[in-house]
Order: structure tokens, then sequence, then C-alpha cells
């Protein structure tokens, strides 16, 4: 017979900007249950004012897609153009971002209606909904910014760590970025396609055929909608919808690029080694999910366009609460880390950002050729 | 007309589905108006009667997507509280085929939905009309004599048939006993006693002033009615139901009140799958929706007594029975009710 026993929880020790943090599991387990308590009160006060904003926010996106595409139709003239390819990118990044994102996160599922269904929502992305749930919602949001299991840290095509070994290729990690960013509804829809593993010889294309066929589904219509019917529609306009409809689509490429890029790769947000990950406590998975993710600085209206993803932070440990109710415990989620010496890591946009447009530059070059030591020298405490 | 049927069409035409993906086009039409729907069943209220001080009684508009009842059946009504969408059967009183689907709703001690339609129903609300069904109908071959027997809330189901065979001016014989506690909360007591061609009596069985039968239902109570008809139908409470097929024969009924589970003495210990979760437990002997439940998962759900189907899923393999019919169900690929459904060993279920 064999007997396993489960590892004895350790300290984690992490150096952030200068100094070291350490979380005991001790204190993992305090840090825990303030942070549980803090959930359970949210979750028994949900009621009619969320599915009232959630509604709210709704109506304002369909609105503004609707006007927005009945502007275009009138492009010809400048500033219909103009407003028109406005609205229907801002209806994009809502439906998104405040909304797909939120709702597909199961933020609304207690609520009953079937179109606030994690289950059954569809976004007006090219991702289809379904493999996003599992990209998304099982793989980045339970192993966050654990090097070699998140596959969110590049992407399978960016070298967004250093523990990421460096190979020529990455030489040309900015314009990947680059790329990245205006195709980024295409980059996410062919995330779950795990190319990098099929590259490797891990798995076969044939492997991903059922993955392949949904993705080709989904972007198929979403191409026809934006780039054939509509323009179609509009007849000797025609052009002026083509070319507004993918600027909207840009719009909302950029402006998710960034958010969700400044969610988790800002300097001084740290990387996780399976190693020191191995039999973690839920305290020691809140301890994480803090230190791997940023947020945001800005007014409401900002909040509303990043999905309340500026409150990655508060996001991370609670998925599938409400996002909107993330602006309003933020501050409690901030105290109750202070008391525990964990660093929360938030700014402005244009700071976060440019850290992050530092480290593609700078990681696109060999370590060695850089004076920062890898993540995974850093040594667990009291081992 | 021929504009409305030019809309429906448009509205469900491939292209306007393309247009308006991937949510479709209800998620647009219903901004304008919450009832103008293709997809989805929804119903305006456009009348609240308050006929006793225990229940309401709501007139509702349905939309087109509502493809209407039969006399005797229920509705899935969903009702919006608080954020939450809430689902709960109620039998129509209105008759078959007509343009407005009539509810009496009582007030049950404690139910949410009842209580809340009773104190905040309001002309303009809109409700979903999710699914409709029973097998408490009338048979196609309507039979000549007809008993309608009654008790409390359970007066809807039978006043629609009624209602339906009036409109059909079937030249039958009908006699309707309706039991409630007094004549105050005695639904509908004024539109029965003007309807010419039916005998009615009530029975009022705490306030007895004005009741036309002393009692509960037995032999004297029948003999009073309608003797030997050729058939009865009665909705109420199980004791009354009961007490009806004691002493008729050709019964059809249904009740309102949970059934108590006749829970097997054991768990099976077998092995549940709920296979589209890919979450595996050991069988406790509850049934199956409360074990989906207590592994995390949330299937939908409703009356959890077996009468709406809103939790029917599919069962692909193993053995299970139905706690409410007794019935076995061993065959492969069967749907089941998960909240009146336990297993008899292993099960894989598509949830």
């Amino acid at each position: 017979m064999t007997v396993t026993t489960a590892p004895a929880p350790k300290a984690i020790s992490k150096t952030v900007a200068g100094k070291t943090v350490t979380m005991t599991p001790e204190q993992a387990e305090a840090f825990g249950r303030e942070l549980d308590a803090l959930k359970d009160r949210v979750i028994a006060d949900l009621g009619e004012r969320d599915t009232t904003y959630i509604r709210r926010i709704i109506k304002a996106q369909r609105t503004l897609e609707v006007s927005g595409r009945a502007l275009l139709f009138g492009g010809i003239f400048p500033p219909f153009w103009l407003a028109g390819t406005a609205m229907l990118g801002i209806s994009k990044i809502l439906d998104n971002m405040e909304i797909g994102h939120n709702v597909m996160h199961g933020q609304y599922d207690w609520t009953g209606d079937p179109a606030l269904s994690s289950k059954k929502f569809e976004w007006d992305t090219a991702c289809p909904a379904d493999q996003w749930r599992h990209s998304h919602n099982y793989m980045h949001h339970t192993y966050t910014n654990i090097v070699g299991m998140d596959r969110d840290i590049g992407y399978g095509i960016l070298r967004m760590s250093e523990d990421q070994p460096w190979r020529p290729y990455f030489l040309g990690n900015p314009v990947y970025a680059f790329l990245l960013m205006v195709l980024f509804q295409y980059g996410v829809a062919l995330h779950e396609m795990e190319t990098e593993r099929i590259k490797s010889g891990e798995i076969s294309l044939s492997d991903k055929r059922e993955i392949l066929e949904g993705i080709w589904r989904k972007t198929k219509r979403q191409t026809l909608k934006d780039y054939v019917a509509f323009p179609l529609l509009a007849g000797p306009f025609a052009p002026f919808v083509f070319a507004g409809n993918m600027t909207a689509n840009l719009m909302r490429n950029v402006w998710s690029y960034m958010i969700i890029f400044c969610g988790h790769f800002p300097e001084d947000v740290q990387e996780f080694s399976i190693e020191e990950t191995k039999a973690e406590t839920r305290g020691m998975w809140y301890f994480r999910q803090v230190l791997g993710s940023a947020n945001l600085t800005g007014g409401k209206l900002f909040h509303i366009l990043s999905g309340n993803l500026s409150f990655q932070i508060e996001h991370h440990l609670f998925p599938d609460i409400p996002a909107h109710r993330h602006a309003e415990i933020s501050e409690e989620v901030r105290a109750i880390c202070e008391r525990y010496g964990v660093p929360y890591n938030t700014g402005p946009l244009a700071k976060q950002f440019a850290t992050v447009v530092r480290k593609i530059v700078k990681l696109a070059l060999p370590s060695r050729l850089t004076n920062r030591a890898p993540v995974a020298d850093a040594v667990p405490a009291g081992v | 007309m021929f504009t409305q049927t030019l809309t429906r069409r448009v509205l469900a035409s491939p292209l306007v589905d393309l247009l308006t993906g991937p949510h479709g086009v209800d998620r647009y039409t219903e901004l304008v108006a919450p009832t103008w729907t293709t997809g989805d069943a929804r119903a305006k209220i456009v009348a609240v009667r308050r006929q006793t001080p225990r229940s309401v009684t709501l007139t509702l508009e349905p939309n087109r997507a509502f493809t209407g009842f039969r006399a005797g059946q229920h509705i899935n009504l969903t009702v919006e509280i608080d954020g939450r969408r809430r689902t709960r059967p109620y039998s129509p009183a209105s008759a078959e085929g007509s343009r407005h689907i009539e509810l009496t709703i009582g007030r049950h001690d404690g139910g949410l939905v009842s209580t809340y339609l009773c104190e905040h129903a309001r002309p303009g609300m809109v409700v979903g009309l999710d699914s409709v069904g029973g097998e408490f109908v009338l048979p196609s071959q309507r039979p000549r004599r007809v008993l309608f027997v009654s008790g409390g809330s359970g007066i809807t189901p039978v006043l629609s048939m009624l209602r339906t065979m009036r409109a059909e001016g079937s030249d039958r014989q009908i006699a309707f006993i309706h039991y409630a506690r007094s004549a105050e909360e005695a639904c509908y007591r004024a539109e029965l006693e003007a309807m010419p061609g039916v005998k009615v009596l009530h029975g009022y069985t705490r306030a007895t002033a004005g009741t036309d039968l002393d009692g509960r239902f037995g032999p004297e109570h029948l003999a009073t009615a309608m003797p030997n008809p050729d058939a009865v139908f009665v909705c109420g409470p199980p004791a009354l139901v009961d007490a009806v097929r004691a002493h008729c024969a050709n019964v059809l009924s249904e009740s309102f009140v949970p059934p108590v589970f006749d829970i097997p003495a054991e768990a099976s210990g077998g092995n549940i799958t709920f296979a589209d979760s890919g979450v595996e437990v050991t069988d406790d002997g509850r049934p199956l929706l409360e074990q989906a439940e207590s592994a995390g998962l949330t299937p939908d759900s409703g009356c959890r007594m077996g009468i709406c189907h809103s939790c029917t899923r599919r069962k692909t393999n193993g053995v299970v029975k139905n706690l409410i019919t007794g019935a076995v169900s061993s065959a492969e690929q069967e749907d089941v009710q998960i909240c009146v459904t336990v297993p008899v060993g292993d099960v894989d279920i598509a949830l």
C-alpha cells in the first residue's frame, strides 16, 4: 500500500518593487477568511439592483449598436460616419467587456434569466463563447500567473515572463504584440487551439478538429455580418459601412487588448512556479490572485468601458460576483491587503500600459542581457 | 393582419438572425416592448382583481409566441422577484382558446411567488409563460354527464374545463361542487351562481354560513350533485381527491399539494455521473436534482414536485425510479424529471 501525504503548507516570499513580501500559512488562512467573509456579504446582498444595472448596460449597448449601424448607412457624410463608427465601437466594447465577459463568468446566473446565463450567452466577437469559458474561466482563473499552466502568459506567441526560456523567435516580440493588438479578436478566437502545443508535437492538429470547427462557424457568421451583410444592405454606400465596421472592430480590439494586458503584465506583477503552488490553500490562492493582478484607476465611465476589469484584483478574487460590485468593495479589499502586507498594484492606464510595453520590448532579448533575476529563483521562505 | 404576418416573417428570417447575431432579434425587440418576442412566450397583465382575501385573479394578454393550452393543463409562469426569476405552475381558469388567460392564484403561507403576486401584481407587469404541461385534460370525446369537484385554488383547471365545455355550446349535463373554507374565500361564487344550466353546489368547511353541503365529500354530496356521472374531474388537496376516488368511477384528478416522497430506506450507493459537467458523486438516496445541487451544479428546476418539467434531463444509462409514480426506468436514453427521480444503482445523466 502506498501512503501519500500532502506536502505541508509553507510560506511564500516574493520580491515586489525591491521589498520582500512573505505570507505564512497561518496568515494566509486568516487572509482567506476575511476575503471569504467579504464575498459572503456581497452574495447575500445581490438582488434587483444588480439585475437593473446589467439590463441598463445591455439596453445602452443595443441602442448604441442599432443607432451606430443606422448612422453608418449615411456614412458618406463624415460626421455620420464618425459618430456611427464610434457608437458601434463602444457598443462592441460594452458587449464584450461589461456584458459578455462578466455574464459568461456566471456573475448573473443567480438571476435565473436565460439572457444572463453564463452557459447560454454568446458575444459579439470571433471567439466562440464555450471555448472562452474553458480557456478563461477555468484555465486562466484557476492557474492565474503560474508559468507553464496559465496560457494567458503570452498566449502561446509572446514572451511575457522571464521564466519563459528565450528563443531567437522572441526577437519579434514587439511585432507579434502589435499584430495581436490589432487582430485581438482573432487572437482570442484561436487561443483554445493551443498552437504552441501543436507546434511542439505534444498534440496533433486532428486533436483540435472540433475546436477549429467551432472557431470557423463563429468567425464565419461574424465576418458575414460585419463585412458582407451590413455593407450590402447599404447598397452604394457599402464601402462606408465596411470601413466603419472594420474601424469599430479595431477600436474594440485595441481597447480590450490594452485593458487585458494591464491586468497581469504591468511592472511588479508576480508570476509563480508550479512548484510554489503545489498543495496551495485557499488563502494562498487569494494571495496569488492579488500579487498576480493589477488595477487601473479612473472615472466611472472608464471602469464601465473596461468591463470593471480595472478592478482586476477584485475580479480575480471573486470572479463570479457582479463586476460593478468590485468598485464598491475595492477599498475594503485594499485595506485587508494592507493589513497583511500584501502589495496592491494600481495606477492610471497610461502608466501601467507603459510598463507593459517596456516589458514586451525587454523580453524580446535574452534574460542575460537584462539585469533582473528570473522569478523562479525566488526561494520560498522558511525552508 | 397582413402586416403582422409580414413582420413575423421578416423577424424570423435567416438574414435578420445573421444581422442581429449572436444575440438574436428578440434581444433587441424586447427593449422596445418586453412582450415583443418571437421565441419567448410572455404575457402582459392587463387586469388584476382580488376576489377573495387570500387570492388574486390576473388577466394575461399573451404574445404570439404563446401556443396555447388545453383546459385543465398548467402553465409555468415566471415572475421576477428582487432580481431573480421564479417559476411556478399555475392552471388557467379561462376557457381553452380564449384570447386572454385568466389565473387565480391562492396565497400559500410562506409561498414566495403566490404571496408576491397577491401583494404586488398590477396591470402592465410582464410575466414569462415558460411551458405548458399536464395530463389533467378533457377527453376529446366529451362525456355526456360530467361532475366537476374542486377544493380551494384547485378550482381553476376545473373551471377552465367547465368554461370550455360551455363555450362549445354543448347540451351536456354538468354539476359542479366547490369546497372552500368559507363563503368569503370561495372564488368565482357570483359567476358560478349566474351560470345557467349548471348545477352549482358550495361546501364551506370552516365558516359554514351559506353552505349547500355539510362536511366533507361523501355519498350524500354525490347524490345531491349528480348520481352516477359519466366522468368526474377533481382538483384539490389529496384528501379530497382520495374521497372522490373512493366513491366514483371514471375519475381524472390533479392535486396541487406536494406529495410526501416515499424515499427508499437505503441509498443505492451507486455512482451518479453528471456527464456534461464531468462530476461524479455517490448516490445518497435523495432526488438527482438535490444531489446535483449539493455537488455545486445549478441545473434548471422549477416546481420540485414533478409537475413542471423544467428540470427534465436525459438519462443516458442506468436505472432510476420516479418517486411519484413509482415507475422504474431502465431503458437507455430516457428523459427523466430529476427533481423526483432517484438512482437505482449506477446512472449517467446528461447534466
